[in-house]
């Protein structure tokens, strides 16, 4: 039988026992509902995730240092194809970094620990300072008040849980936490006092007069620490944490990276790398450097390790998180498709069903001449045509399901006020794999009552009732 | 009578022959003989009624010559095929181009109108739409069921079923037609209307005709040869008398 005249009789058949067929085939649609809901979820929450990280700027981030920080004996092993001298991580390599390929931004990592003072009470904490790129960062999401007005500008933005205990309002254990919004009322606009070391034989520019002669020590072998001050106002409040991946080394307050530049604050690593600064550029502890596109990080991460420093990214962390997405991708699909071969069963009821009903039909058919197989085809048709159906009908309703829970997490999380998301998505693959998936599985169905149908002997089921 | 040519030449040559044909089915412990050993040679363009009681074997034997059983021993060989042999595969296709058949219950299918079920053995031919078309018209016509077409069978009287069914038996051009009782549901005059189209086919059309009754008077009417079968033997094979025949014929007209 051609294939038209197939899909015609088998659609007239389908039509016979609308309500049967209907039945069977919603079936069917909410199993691919319920696969393509599980899946859409997996890939939604994935993607959420990836935009998140890249937020986060830690996914296009390759942290670098000096080789020197590592100890001597590990050193060798690591080293890559310019071992032995490792190079000082001045501005010169900073510039070089600057000019590889794929690479947006260069800047040092200026972190120490000094005390802030706020109404007459000294607080010590550890400050880090950030470019200004990092105002997209999602950290800053939920912010209060604004991020710095310029890269330059004498201005700090708190951490949550700094600002609480600049307030003295450090919740106990276990009580919900105070808003931010209610944190910054007191805040905004407010001086902090920070007290910090200057490196004395810093660049020009540097704002406090240099007590030193530095004529008769051209090369910066005497060192000098000034004690200074400077007046900070507060213009934001960060609800979450931006460094919440760098441990106890989180920083809770955050400056200008240019104004801390300026600032030439004694930094740990100076004592170790005195000594060896060919000039009096500033010498970084370590650098970060943000690739254009995350897929380019390891290039990247290869032509600075070449360049002679010590580089980590959290690619490999991503590496593996991927893994952990493919596990659950497979037990989402493995309980998604629990239904639809649920669903499959009652298409093998419907078609046995349709056989008994139709035993005198089918040995018409074979009596005027039908082969076994166009029997065969025919019965494949019917549960073709409830697959497709069914699958369509199952996208649709998968995705109309993921969009009201959509929706509806929304609007919690509004309440909750925290920014909406969309992590569900139905991606065209999904698409097309679940009503290929539902077709699959309807002729795997129909194989039994097909099989069945064929075998059927003519001669018995004309025989009177 | 306008009978083709070529059809006078092939009359007299052996359209279907049996030999020691058995059909037996297991009930339980019982073994039922069907068919018990019947031998026969029906020749082309013959019109011959299997007589008997019910049970007497006559329904499995035109079953054996359709090809819709097969013998659980001796052979049965129709157009110079062995049926015993056949593939299920080429049965299908034996059914299909070489046998028609009609059945008492006339065995239309009830979800498709006339002309879907007359062209329905053409779409197993895989023939293509148009000619689909106007093969069905033609056979439509041929049984005076133009005005019907596109009727569903439980709308037609059981007159207008069986001819529906006798265009469908046709629409493939069979040299054989198989007739199971077809007249057993119908009133006498709609019968005899039936059997004169029967009769048609076997005189204009050339067809080879073997008829399943029980009626003995209606394949005296009809026939040119009545075989007799009791429990499943053949226990009477005769030529019917013409002047019998036109004696019934003018006794009831």
């Amino acid at each position: 039988m051609k294939f038209p005249d197939l899909t015609e009789l088998a659609l007239r058949n389908l039509r016979e026992s609308l309500l049967r067929n209907s039945l069977t085939t919603i079936g069917i649609s909410v199993g691919v509902a319920s696969l393509v809901a599980m899946l859409s979820l997996g890939t939604g929450l994935q993607q959420m995730l990836a935009r998140r990280l890249e937020k986060s700027g830690l996914f296009d981030t390759v942290f670098v240092s000096s080789r020197r920080e590592l100890r001597g004996g590990r050193q060798e092993e690591r080293s890559g194809p310019t071992a032995g001298e490792s190079r000082v991580l001045d501005e010169a390599a900073r510039v070089e970094m600057e000019h590889l390929p794929n690479v947006k931004e260069v800047y040092p990592d200026i972190r120490f620990s000094t005390d802030l003072q706020f109404e007459d009470k000294p607080h010590l904490t550890m400050i880090s300072a950030l470019p200004l790129s990092a105002k997209s960062n999602d950290a800053f999401d939920g912010m209060q008040g604004r991020f710095f007005s310029s890269d330059t500008a004498p201005e700090v933005i708190l951490q949550k849980s700094f600002a609480e205990e600049l307030l003295g309002k450090t919740p106990p254990l276990g009580a919900p936490e105070p808003s931010v919004a209610e944190l910054a009322k007191p805040l905004l606009g407010k001086e902090l006092t920070m007290h910090y070391a200057q490196r004395g034989d810093g660049a020009d520019q540097s704002p406090a007069p240099r007590p030193e002669n530095r004529e008769n020590e051209p090369a910066g072998a005497s060192y000098s620490v000034v004690s200074r001050e400077q007046k900070l106002t507060i213009v934001g409040i960060s609800d979450l944490d931006p460094e919440s991946m760098r441990g106890p080394m989180r920083a809770r307050v955050f400056l200008p990276l240019r104004f801390a530049e300026s600032l030439h604050v004694m930094q740990l690593v100076d004592l170790r790398e005195i000594s060896r600064a060919a000039s009096k550029q500033p010498v970084y502890s370590s650098i970060s450097v943000r690739v254009k596109d995350p897929s380019r990080i390891e290039g990247v991460e290869d032509a600075i390790k070449k360049m002679g420093f010590t580089t980590f990214s959290i690619l490999d962390a991503s590496r593996s998180l991927q893994q952990v997405f493919r596990v659950l991708y497979a037990f989402l699909g493995i309980f998604g498709s629990l239904a639809l071969i649920v669903a499959s069963i009652g298409i093998v009821n419907t078609l046995v069903m349709a056989i008994l009903e139709r035993r005198r039909e089918i040995g018409i058919m074979k009596a005027i001449g039908a082969s076994d197989g166009d029997v065969k085809k025919l019965f494949f048709a019917e549960a073709g045509a409830m697959g497709i159906a069914g699958g369509i009908i199952g996208v649709v309703l998968g995705w109309a399901i993921g969009q009201v829970i959509n929706f509806g997490t929304n609007i919690y999380l509004k309440s909750q006020s925290i920014p909406p998301e969309h992590f569900w998505a139905v991606p065209l693959w999904l698409v097309a794999f679940a009503i290929g998936f539902a077709c699959f599985v309807s002729l795997v169905s129909g194989l039994y009552p097909a099989g069945r149908a064929a075998k059927l002997d003519p001669v018995q089921a004309l025989r009177y009732e | 009578m306008t009978t083709a040519p070529a059809v006078s030449a092939a009359r007299g040559t052996v359209a279907i022959r049996s030999e020691n044909l058995c059909r037996h089915y297991r009930m339980g412990e019982n073994v039922i003989r069907a068919v018990d050993g019947v031998s026969l040679e029906i020749h082309t363009g013959e019109f011959v009624a299997l007589l008997g009681s019910s049970g007497s074997g006559k329904s499995s034997i035109l079953n054996l010559i359709a090809g819709l059983d097969r013998p659980t021993s001796g052979s049965v060989v129709v157009q110079k095929r062995d049926l015993a042999k056949l593939s299920r595969e080429e049965l299908a296709k034996y059914r299909l181009h070489i046998v028609g058949m009609v059945f008492q219950s006339f065995n239309l299918i009830p979800s498709m109108t006339v002309t879907e079920n007359v062209e329905l053995p053409l779409r197993f031919a895989e023939v293509d739409r148009g000619r689909r078309d106007s093969l069905a018209r033609e056979a439509l016509g041929r049984v005076g069921l133009r005005a019907r077409m596109n009727h569903r069978p439980s709308e037609l009287s059981g007159g207008e079923q069986q001819r529906a069914a006798l265009a469908r038996a046709l629409i493939n051009r069979p040299q054989i037609l198989l007739a199971d009782e077809p007249t057993g549901n119908l009133d006498s005059h709609t019968g005899k209307e039936i059997m004169d189209m029967v009769r048609d086919f076997n005189r204009e059309l050339g067809m080879t005709v073997v008829m399943v009754t029980h009626e003995r008077a209606l394949a005296e009417r009809y026939a040119q040869r009545m075989i007799f079968l009791a429990d499943g033997k053949l226990v009477d094979d005769r030529a019917n008398d013409p002047a019998i025949d036109s004696k019934v014929a003018g006794g009831r007209a």
